[in-house]
């Protein structure tokens, strides 16, 4: 959800008179942000609240009103709480591995001496792709399930029968395919988030560490980086577990309407834009919202994210 | 300063649009693309303006057909719009809003009317509904009342090499154990026995879930009763599913095509020896690989337990009850889908076939005369199912999250039944009380 906040003007610091006030020259700043904001952001979300206590079959406007009747529907067993399984068993896998890979790219970037930036926006460059673009890619080319298939290609070399990834079941091939293209998308976003948190780890704590006879591998990283390191480490558990909540793109491209591994959002697409259930949408919506709030300040409150240091 | 005022008038109707946001509600709609709504204001002020949406047609030359014979219409200014991908999503908001659709294709179910969605259309089709085909005015009717009029009708077949089939000394499968013990002999490394869709035919997702009727009809089962009780929950029809599970475990089935079951060049490419795929892609297939095909029904369940079957599909022209111009939005289903016989010949017969829905016109239509174009006209007079509009979008989905988890992880059959069955009854309750 939005976090983002409208910043207090700043209060008598400098500039001062060159607009004729304060006052004005913030909203003039403000303003066009704000009203976007409000059209586009906050309207729509008290819609849904609204909308999500009606029936909304076929329509968007409020009426015909069913209390929590939708609420009700959706916190029972069903497929909505099987898609939140779904979420929490996509997150067990993304966001440890982002976390670590992203990590350790970062750690050897960070020590290499030659072609930096080279290998820096390597690593980056895949961010700037479009994740409908790349699961078509993964679907189409690289996970397709038959001969001239990339994986299969290789995995032909070995004497390996073709293996429909996308469909099969048992083992769940399905998660590899789901897995890997979104570690590609994002592992480079996150590496450049490491690399300045271990730029901003003043060298002498090292220099220190070093003098104290501390081992120059495991123990400086346990013991210094790793500690340096917690509030971007905080920030990306949390944009990591956020965007594991919000994951549609690659589910609905590569699996569709799946109900064996559908994520929240997937099921909530289906059941408004599909169904035209826009009540039971709209719920389900705000369900997740309140959701990943509460996820949100708990971590806050656990690790202390965003208190100044 | 002209630039200026252009920009303000910009950021004015970004407004208005915001603020029409707030009147109409079609916030979800404002996601749709921006070629209809607020561009179609000028030109020619003494015709009206039609915005007309198509979903893709896989078939080459057919969207430049809907184009022209727009163009040939002089009664109004027709815009085309034509949409790759997800159309029912695009669909389904355009209808909430002022900017969506006047004319759209697609089929009625009893929620778009019961919303008042849709306008009803036996007016225009009033003196000519005795010329449609009695499962076509089913699928149309809600409540006794038409609100499509049938542009194509549709139907699956199961395509077969007969060069592959005799090889393996087989014959076209009558049953569902033949047809999997078929699929089995034909498997080879890389050629599959049978390809049905990359979801084995049972998840409605892109045009998937195409065997969701056939796993029931063939059995002698349908969605719902002819009293609107859930059909599905039968014993034939779990037994039905356990076939398909079969069928999708024998490992004989096509999974993870670059292309789906609605297009043809999986079989024609070599990478299934059957395919289960519509009468369209005929012409395709024709040319691929020319006389080495046939097509048999989707095969009963078995000699003494059901019948074959295939789905009476295809598309309607239906209007939006928001539409700006309801009559001329009228006029132009009218002119085009009822009356004007040539342009109904060249889009259903020139580039993928279906079946004319004008059964006069089918009749005389000399392409579906011989060969397996008239087999598979045979097959849809004998076999096909219409559509019912009591089915609702909801009660599919529920249908189908039980289908794809019987047949592709495997899932309790009847657990997955009953969660499917209370779902479709609560819907039936809200509708028929």
């Amino acid at each position: 959800m939005a976090t983002t906040e409208v910043a207090a003007p700043p209060r008598g610091s400098r500039g001062r008179g060159r607009i004729g006030g304060v006052a004005p020259a913030f909203w003039l700043f403000v303003g066009p942000f704000l009203a976007g904001l409000v059209i586009f952001v906050y309207v729509p979300i008290i819609w849904s609240v609204i909308l999500s206590f009606s029936r909304g079959q076929n329509t968007v406007t409020p009426g015909d009103w069913v209390g929590l009747d939708n609420y009700i529907d959706l916190l029972k067993p069903g497929p909505f709480l099987d898609s939140l399984v779904t979420f929490t068993v996509f997150a067990a896998f993304i966001v440890p591995l982002t976390f670590a890979l992203a990590l350790g790219l970062a750690m050897l970037l960070n020590r290499i001496r030659f072609m930096r930036t080279f290998f820096r926006s390597v690593f980056f460059l895949p961010t700037a792709c479009s994740y409908v673009v790349a699961s078509l890619v993964w679907k189409l080319s690289i996970f397709n399930g038959v001969r001239f298939g990339l994986a299969n290609t290789v995995l032909g070399w070995f004497g390996v029968d073709n293996i429909a990834w996308l469909a099969t079941t048992d083992p769940p091939w399905y998660w590899l395919v789901i897995v890997t293209v979104r570690l590609w998308l994002q592992l480079g976003f996150y590496m450049i988030l490491f690399i300045a948190g271990l730029q901003r780890i003043p060298r002498d704590l090292y220099e220190a560490a070093d003098v104290d006879g501390a081992g120059r591998g495991w123990q400086t990283f346990r013991y210094i980086t790793f500690p340096q390191l917690r509030p971007t480490s905080v920030a990306v558990l949390l944009l990591l577990l956020i965007n594991a909540y919000q994951a549609f793109d690659e589910f609905f491209n590569l699996l569709g309407n799946s109900s064996f591994a559908r994520p929240p959002l997937v099921y909530l697409y289906y059941t408004a834009q599909g169904n035209q259930d826009y009540g039971h949408g709209t719920a389900g919506a705000v369900i997740l919202a309140l959701l990943i709030m509460i996820v949100t300040l708990a971590q806050g409150r656990i690790f202390g994210f965003g208190r100044a240091e | 300063m002209e630039e200026r005022g252009i920009e303000r008038r910009q950021v004015l109707r970004g407004l208005g649009l915001g603020a029409a946001g707030l009147a109409a509600g079609p916030l979800l709609a404002a996601c749709g693309e921006g070629s209809s709504g607020l561009s179609n204001s000028g030109g020619d002020g003494s015709k009206a303006a039609l915005n007309v949406w198509y979903h893709q047609y896989g078939e080459a030359g057919t969207q430049q057909a809907v184009e022209r014979y727009a163009k040939e219409y002089d009664k109004a200014a027709v815009k085309v719009q034509w949409t790759p991908g997800d159309y029912t999503s695009k669909l389904n908001s355009g209808l909430l809003s002022t900017s969506g659709p006047d004319v759209f294709e697609s089929t009625p179910n009893i929620d778009q009317v019961k919303s008042g969605q849709i306008v009803p259309l036996d007016d225009i089709i009033a003196d000519v509904k005795s010329d449609y085909t009695e499962a076509d005015i089913k699928s149309s009717t809600v409540d006794g009342k038409i609100y499509m009029i049938k542009m194509v009708d549709d139907m699956g077949v199961l395509y077969y090499r007969k060069s592959l089939l005799a090889k393996a000394g087989i014959k076209p499968p009558t049953t569902i154990d033949e047809l999997i013990a078929a699929s089995k002999a034909l498997n080879t490394k890389d050629q599959k026995g049978l390809f049905i869709g990359n979801d084995a035919g049972v998840t409605p997702a892109f045009g998937g879930g195409s065997l969701l009727g056939q796993i029931l009809w063939s059995v002698g089962s349908d969605y719902l009763t002819a009293d609107n009780k859930p059909g599905f929950t039968s014993a034939e029809a779990k037994q039905s599913f356990a076939k398909m599970r079969e069928l999708f475990n024998s490992k004989s089935i096509l999974l993870g095509s670059p292309t789906d079951w609605w297009d043809p060049s999986s079989f024609t490419q070599g990478l299934a020896a059957m395919q289960w795929c519509g009468l369209w892609a005929m012409p395709g297939i024709q040319k691929a690989v020319g006389d080495d095909f046939g097509v048999v029904p989707w095969p009963a369940f078995s000699a003494s337990v059901g019948k074959p079957s295939t789905f009476a599909g295809g598309w309607g022209a239906m209007v939006s009850a928001k539409a700006k111009n309801v009559d001329a939005a009228k006029a132009y289903i009218k002119w085009l889908w009822i009356e004007n016989v040539k342009n109904q010949e060249d889009f259903n017969l020139s580039y993928g076939f279906h079946v004319p829905p004008r059964k006069s016109l089918a009749a005389k239509a000399s392409k579906l005369q011989s060969g397996p174009a008239a087999d598979a006209l045979k097959i849809f007079n004998d076999y096909a199912v219409a559509g019912n509009p009591a089915w609702t979008p909801k009660m599919n989905s529920a249908y189908a999250d039980a289908a794809t988890a019987i047949v592709r992880k495997g899932a309790d059959i009847d657990a997955s039944i009953a969660t499917a069955e209370k779902a479709v009854n609560a819907e039936l309750k809200r509708l028929y009380g």
